[in-house]
């Protein structure tokens, strides 16, 4: 190596061994600052990020209204306070505060421990809530207490509160928080997650979630180590729900479900040309705020010990045998086989043989001769065991199913029940069983396997008045038209069935002589149905009706109609359990409903403009 | 040709097993141990995940690994020869991103190669040292010391400086010059000169901040003064000394950070990773990684002085202080010592163009320390 080169290779070693000094004299520096901020300053830095949090919240947009069809508030949302606790801010532990609280708002110990999960599942600077709809009161109680209260915050929030109460309960239905089971459903939002949101769980609550629920808005906010909000950084308010108007007119409503008293049951009242439902009811029911206000030990165990079974809706989940309401269908499959005319003429004698099986009329001593009309208008038991005889079962559910019997309505409520139509091939696959005169005799009656739901029953008799065009029912006023499908029934055979019907109310040897009804000359029609629930032997056949029969026992009652009968416009179907007897128990109540429905007349353009 | 072929096989021939034996296991365990201490603290940054930042780290760390031996195992004699032509090549890749560059985050940096985003002016700091080392590696102490002799590498310098400062990367620009400064200083160029060009920058601060963007103006004053602004720009120095000095002397404990779950801060995968570092492990914690930083840029200083030919030590040099400086002024930038400039913590931060940078100068730091014995040179030249 050069001698010159040499010296510059000094000259690099030494002022390399500088710039290593200058290098370690820098980290010294560092060093410094980081002892001067981790060390010396801890104390000022630690309260600072503990003061210091700033957190993206997601706001609850209110939940959409409910109201009738003239915009009458179904349910709307209520001003409420409501105790909540973020566990990272109780100073350690939950528990002291819990315990204090206790001595200001006394908590069940079923609150303490769901409280106390729900910390241990959430991230502990969200706030659980404790709970809800505190009194103005209570409110005041905690916040006087605040101090000796870490962690505890009071909140104003909005409850559901339906108007109406058990009146439109099975309909509206009711909201409640987010199950984990839920939580995985596809139309889950992160609005879902948010602690006491609340969804839909029946009813239109629930099949309309998603529009009432609206868009989540959301909120950056710095917060200090107390919760309290310093400021607001950005705030998006989002969409609140949309607003909801049913079908439903308020005031008949109100007036279907007084008009069962105690009774059990349910009444269905819809446009025969719109399908728009103006009544749904479904008694008894339970009063859906209580869900809402956090329902207490004793309510729920009178909900689901009492026989009437307050928590079903029975208008789609309720399944009953249509009974003599299914004659009219029976007809119309005779008239269209041509098995029977407009005149033909059968004898009832008050019983019928099937083989050495004996079929009675509910009329022991028989009806003499009776045409179709008449028929209906004594709802003889004999005449339609004979043309179901000669018309054949095959003929019968097709019919049935063309009226929408055994397919569900589509009215748009979750789990709407499509019933039964008993056919051959069902018995024969399903049952393993041939099937017998005597199963036809049965469904010529409305009975055997025959299921119908309420609803179907209001839409069968509905498209019945329509002149055999089936609209499907709806409870949601939208622009769209009405769901139409044409029967192609013989408008002929319709007039002569609907001629009975109006013989079973205005005639003055009629079944439902104490359904009529005269609003300005408005006349309805209707049929009633007495539906057996236990076979009945010879024995009682012979001493007459038994008065010592339990309620589960009795007969179910029900009765459809339609009105006015020059120009129908309404079809209502009333069913109530064991209520004995479908003339004198359902058949009043359809007449209350319609009594109202004719006064009012909400489908009228004069009420809807 | 400037030296004979002969001369140097009988010193220099080494197969590629000797080469792989002389391979710095050592300096190759510490680069291993600061990655992967990067690679756990972007685990808890993405809040306790491997994505998106600690997978994708590991994938292109590995990838890197293989370039980086493949770097060390080439002969020296290549990116001597060579040292000029990557320089210029680099140079037209900072002039083609002036003109055809993609635009991104308002400053043109980037050159899209689709699968993954080129920065040209990362490669100019490597090419810069090794052009310079070569120019400076050649001629006597008084030549060094001669006028004449600094303007063609002064030229080296100011030329990728001015583009990059356009860009405009303020902190690149910063690197560029200050490596360039230390490899004149190592050379032996006079303190004098240094003074005077000192004095002479300082007199034009006033016309430089001119030129500096708004947003460089900003970072700047708010550095002086950063309670002025709480809300906005100093608000990120404010809270990067909160999250550090919250950590204490043990820290919060792995993944149990709590301001930096906030997201308070833009940039805490990349420019303030140590913050999040020093909010879970603590004032231990951070002098341990300072420790493990100074191991490997001193290891550097060891192979430099191991070196036989004035390239390499000149190399290893300016590579190893600008660690040095990356090192600094990040954790001098997060500790509020000095404005924000955007340069990220060496193998820790998050991105690939940088890292990649990083690795090739392990590379060539191991390509010295493998020929250490290899002889280059006009002079030896001369002497044949």
């Amino acid at each position: 190596m050069a001698a010159h080169e040499g010296d510059k290779t000094k000259m690099i070693s030494r002022r390399a061994v500088l710039i290593a000094g200058g290098e370690l004299a820098l980290s010294g520096v560092l060093v410094g600052q980081m002892y001067n901020l981790q060390v010396l300053k801890y104390d000022k830095y630690k309260t600072l990020a503990e003061k210091n949090r700033i957190s993206t919240r997601y706001l609850a947009p209110p939940r959409g209204l409910i109201t009738d069809r003239f915009g009458t508030l179904m349910a709307r949302n209520d001003q409420n306070f409501r105790v909540l606790v973020v566990s990272e801010q109780t100073d350690g532990n939950l528990n002291i505060t819990l315990d204090t609280l206790n001595k200001i708002l006394p908590l069940s110990e079923h609150e303490i421990q769901r409280v106390r999960r729900e910390v241990r599942r959430s991230r502990s600077y969200t706030p659980v809530i404790i709970r809800e709809n505190l009194s103005w009161e209570e409110m005041a109680r905690i916040q006087l207490n605040s101090p000796d209260l870490p962690g505890i915050i009071i909140d104003e929030g909005l409850s559901r509160y339906y108007p109406f109460a058990e009146q439109a309960g099975h309909l509206l239905g009711f909201v409640g928080p987010v199950s984990d089971k839920e939580l995985e459903k596809p139309n889950a939002t992160r609005l879902w997650k948010l602690p006491g949101f609340k969804i839909g769980k029946e009813g239109i609550e629930l099949q309309h979630n998603d529009e009432l629920c609206g868009k989540e808005g959301s909120q950056q906010v710095e917060v200090n180590a107390f919760g309290r909000v310093i400021r607001e950084i950005e705030r998006d308010e989002g969409e609140p729900g949309k607003t909801l108007p049913l079908t439903i007119d308020a005031r008949l409503q109100k007036t279907a479900f007084e008009a069962f008293k105690d009774h059990s049951g349910s009444a269905v009242l819809m446009n025969i040309h719109t399908g728009e439902v103006l009544a749904f009811v479904s008694t008894p029911c339970y009063n859906p705020n209580s869900f809402n206000l956090g329902i207490s030990q004793n309510e729920w165990d009178q909900l689901i010990n009492n026989e009437k079974n307050p928590l079903l809706n029975k208008t789609i989940y309720g399944l009953y045998s249509p009974g003599s309401t299914f004659k009219m269908i029976v007809a119309l499959a005779a008239l269209e086989a041509g098995v029977i005319t407009p005149s033909t003429e059968i004898d009832c004698s008050g019983y019928i043989m099937n083989g050495n099986q004996r079929f009675h009329c509910w009329k022991h001593t028989g009806h003499g001769k009776l045409t179709l009309k008449e028929a209906i208008m004594h709802s003889c038991d004999i005449y339609f065991y004979e043309i179901a005889r000669r018309t054949g079962i095959d003929k019968i559910s097709a019919m049935a199913r063309r009226f929408g019997l055994g397919d569900s309505t589509d009215i748009g409520l979750p789990g709407e029940k499509s019933g039964f139509i008993p056919t051959r091939k069902w018995k024969e696959t399903i049952r393993g069983e041939q099937w017998l005169q005597g199963d036809t005799f049965n469904v010529g009656i409305g009975q055997g396997d025959v299921l119908v739901t309420p609803l179907q029953l209001a839409v069968m008799v509905a498209t019945i008045a329509n002149d055999g065009v089936k609209v499907r029912p709806k409870l949601v006023m939208d622009d769209k038209p009405p769901v139409k499908e044409t029967l192609n029934i013989s408008k002929q055979h319709l007039r002569l069935v609907r001629e009975g019907m109006i013989d079973v109310v205005n005639h003055p040897k009629g079944t439902a002589k104490v359904a009529r009804v005269n609003i300005d000359g408005q006349k309805i029609a209707g049929k009633t149905g007495t539906v057996q629930v236990r076979r009945v032997s010879m024995k009682e056949r012979e001493e007459g009706e038994r008065k010592d029969l339990t309620w589960k026992e009795k007969n179910h009652a029900l009765f459809v109609a339609y009105g006015p009968i020059d120009k129908p416009k309404y079809a209502v179907s009333v069913v109530v359990e064991h209520g004995e007897s479908g003339g004198a128990v359902a058949g009043p109540i359809a007449r209350k409903i319609f009594e109202e429905c004719l006064k009012l007349d909400p489908c009228s353009p004069k009420e809807n403009s | 040709m400037l030296f004979p072929i002969s001369s140097l096989r009988e010193s220099s021939e080494l197969s590629l097993k000797d080469k792989f034996y002389h391979l710095s296991w050592m300096y190759i365990i510490f680069i291993v141990l600061l990655s992967c201490t990067g690679f756990f603290i972007l685990y808890s940054a993405a809040g306790g995940s491997f994505q998106p930042y600690a997978s994708k780290q590991i994938i292109r760390f590995c990838i890197f690994f293989v370039f980086m031996i493949g770097i060390a195992l080439t002969d020296i004699r290549f990116w001597y020869k060579n040292a000029y032509l990557i320089y210029l090549a680099v140079l037209v890749l900072l002039i083609w991103v002036q003109i055809a560059g993609h635009v991104g985050m308002g400053a043109q940096r980037w050159i899209n190669l689709g699968f993954m985003q080129l920065q040209p002016s990362e490669f100019m700091k490597i090419a810069l040292v090794l052009a310079l080392s070569r120019y400076l590696s050649f001629g006597s102490l008084q030549e060094t010391q001669s006028m004449s002799y600094i303007v063609l590498p002064t030229l080296m310098v100011a030329i990728p400086a001015a583009l990059v400062f356009k860009q405009p990367d303020l902190g690149t620009t910063v690197l560029l010059i200050l490596g360039a400064v230390i490899l004149y200083f190592l050379a032996g160029i006079q303190m004098w000169k240094f003074i005077a060009v000192g004095v002479a920058g300082l007199s034009i601060i006033p016309i430089g901040w001119h030129f500096l963007h708004d947003y460089q103006k900003n970072r700047v004053l708010i550095f002086l003064n950063p309670e002025s602004d709480p809300s906005d720009k100093g608000y990120h120095i404010l809270q990067s000394k909160i999250t550090f000095g919250s950590g204490g002397i043990f820290g919060k404990g792995y993944l149990k950070g709590t301001q930096s779950g906030l997201n308070f801060l833009p940039e805490k995968h990349t420019d303030f990773i140590f913050t999040v570092f020093a909010e879970e492990f603590g004032l231990v914690g951070c002098l341990s990684l300072l420790v493990l930083f100074l191991c490997i840029i001193f290891y550097g200083f060891v192979i430099a002085f191991r070196s036989a030919n004035l390239f390499g030590r000149l190399l290893v040099l300016g590579l190893s202080t600008n660690l040095f400086l990356y090192v600094f002024i990040n954790i001098a930038m997060v500790l509020g010592l000095i404005p924000v400039v955007g340069v990220p913590l060496p193998m820790i931060s998050y991105g690939g163009s940088i890292m990649l940078t990083l690795m090739i100068s392990f590379g060539l730091i191991e390509c010295v320390n493998v020929h250490n014995s290899v002889q280059i040179g006009r002079r030896i030249a001369y002497d044949y």
